[in-house]
């Protein structure tokens, strides 16, 4: 179920503490990319059943952006990273 | 048969052992001129008007379970126009006017109760807010009243007025909106289809679109190929899926919304309550369940099965709003899965696919527009062009720049 979340600074914390972006498979395009790419990038969404990688923040945590990958059919969580460290950028 | 009060009365006296199955269970045909893939509210309205309107027969729904199993079985059965924007109010008024003849037009009881709804708020902006609602139904010939305090507790001494947080200061109501049996609304256009040659075809799973040219020329389902002429899908929170079958990506997300039904109590609640502090609405059914719900769980979703922090929010919500529901016991909770789109309204169109046309996005308002919808998307598949009422719930309204975004969230379906 996702009713709890692991966050990976601070632990196994309930779903009300975090706000959910989104599918986070959508790569900001750049700032001057085609109007196509854009309206891509935000309006259409793959919206695939199973699993999924998706953007939630521990707002009343860390306050930092995870990747949470689950199942979204069967509610199962397989992992909770870092947004940041997920892209191998800097903390 | 049609029904009546002497056919009532004469299958009464008869031990109603005369009564017949109300839709025959055809195979399927090898071709059809319109296939329509979701045997829901929708695909079911959809082939009735299709029929009964339009005068193109020869029409399947394709229905991967039974008909009825999906989001119109499962909805809070609450029927209204009180939108705000132009692209939407129209529509939608178009839809509760249709409601209205409903029973007379399927000869089926459908249970429309027009008993109004009531939404709350509680500070200033909320009121100007629904005040400017209530302005924006007027322009459109839509009556809207707004109510203060203190005619509100006369009407509905239960509530809490007096919260420290969200004290309630007025609401807005529409009369003429209400509730109606959801499973009736299914049952009803599925037996006036029927009538009219419909074959329904239920237990049959689409599996696959074929394109021929880069035409559809059918669907393969669970019972083999079934060619068509024009395919239209109203597969509600499987949209995506299926719009994949034909190569589409769609402006959708699938999220689940949870419902709520207590043990039968005495007639208590007279109206449909909405609670504008929260995402609260209540409304007690015609055996005494009081049914209720509120946001979507928040995540994507294909399950039809909620988590328990947001049915525990639901109750706190609802307690807020009615401290005394503390004390009825919940009976039954359900999901259903639904297509949120990115500005939360639906979408009637043609694809860029030859032949496939396209309803969904409903998100969780679609029971209300079961009879616009199903009338507007057969107008289009039958003509070839937008119902005027429908003209704005087009599919490149996101490329254009023209979202119509009632909830003014922005392009995030799960706040919508
Ligand atoms: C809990 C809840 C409460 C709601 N409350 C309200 C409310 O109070 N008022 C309101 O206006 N709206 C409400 N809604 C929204 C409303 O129920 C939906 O928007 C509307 O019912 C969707 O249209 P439909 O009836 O055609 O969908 P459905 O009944 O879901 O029909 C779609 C059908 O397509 C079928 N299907 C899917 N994929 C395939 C396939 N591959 N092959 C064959 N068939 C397929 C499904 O089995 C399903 O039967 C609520 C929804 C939920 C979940
Ligand atoms: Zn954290």
């Amino acid at each position: 179920m996702a009713s709890l979340i692991s966050c990976p600074h601070c632990g196994t914390r309930p779903k009300e503490e975090f706000s959910i972006r989104g599918d986070a498979a959508p790569v900001r395009p750049a700032p001057l990319a085609a109007d196509e790419v854009w309206h891509d990038y935000v309006h259409l969404r793959a919206n695939p059943r199973g699993r999924i990688r998706e953007h939630w923040q521990h707002v009343a945590g860390c306050r930092r952006w995870l990747v949470v990958e689950r199942d979204n059919f069967t509610h199962e969580v397989f992992a909770v990273l870092d947004a940041a460290a997920e892209r191998g950028g800097a903390q | 048969m049609r029904y009546s009060a002497l056919s009532i009365f004469k299958q009464a006296l008869a031990g109603n052992l005369g009564w017949k199955p109300v839709w025959r269970e055809p195979e399927p045909k090898p071709h059809y001129d319109v296939v329509i893939v979701g045997g829901g509210g929708h695909g079911l309205a959809t082939a009735y008007y299709l029929a009964r309107e339009f005068g193109i027969r020869n029409v399947a729904v394709v229905e991967k379970g039974y008909l009825g199993s999906g989001n119109v079985g499962r909805n809070t059965t609450i029927v209204r126009s009180n939108y705000m924007l132009p692209g939407n109010e129209p529509f939608y008024e178009f839809s509760l006017k249709l409601w209205e003849g409903l029973e007379r037009e399927l000869n089926y009881n459908v249970m429309l109760s027009q008993r109004g709804i009531i939404s709350l708020y509680h500070n200033d902006g909320q009121r100007d807010h629904y005040t400017r609602r209530g302005n924006a139904m007027m322009m459109e010939g839509v009556a809207a009243e707004q109510l203060d305090r203190e005619t509100l507790k006369k009407m509905l001494p239960f509530l809490n007025f007096d919260h420290a947080r969200f004290p309630i200061i007025g609401g807005l109501l529409q009369r003429r909106a209400g509730t109606a049996r959801h499973d009736a609304v299914a049952w009803g256009f599925a037996r006036g289809a029927d009538r009219l040659g419909v074959d329904l075809i239920q237990n049959c799973e689409v599996t696959g679109i074929r394109r021929e040219n880069g035409v559809v020329t059918g669907v393969e389902t669970t019972k083999g190929f079934i060619g068509c002429n024009r395919l239209a899908l109203a597969a509600a929170g499987n949209s995506s899926r299926v719009g994949e079958m034909a190569g589409l990506k769609l402006p959708l997300e699938s999220h689940v919304l949870q419902a709520f039904v207590t043990e039968g109590l005495k007639p208590c609640i007279d109206h449909v309550i909405t609670y504008g502090a929260g995402h609260f609405y209540i409304s007690q059914s015609d055996k005494g369940g009081l049914v209720f719900g509120a946001e979507i769980d928040g995540y994507s979703s294909y399950a039809q099965r909620g988590n328990l922090a947001t049915a525990e929010h639901v109750m706190e919500e609802g307690v807020t709003m009615i401290p005394g529901l503390s004390r009825v016991r919940v009976l039954r909770a359900w999901g259903g899965v639904m297509d949120m789109s990115m500005d939360g309204s639906p979408i009637i169109d043609r694809t860029s696919i030859e032949n496939l046309y396209l309803n969904c996005g409903w998100c969780y308002g679609g029971f209300k527009a079961t009879p616009a919808s199903g009338f507007c998307f057969a107008h289009l598949i039958a003509k070839g062009e937008s119902h005027h009422v429908a003209r704005a719930l087009r599919l490149d309204r996101f490329e254009r720049g023209f979202p119509i975004d009632e909830a003014g969230a922005g392009t995030q379906p799960n706040l919508h």
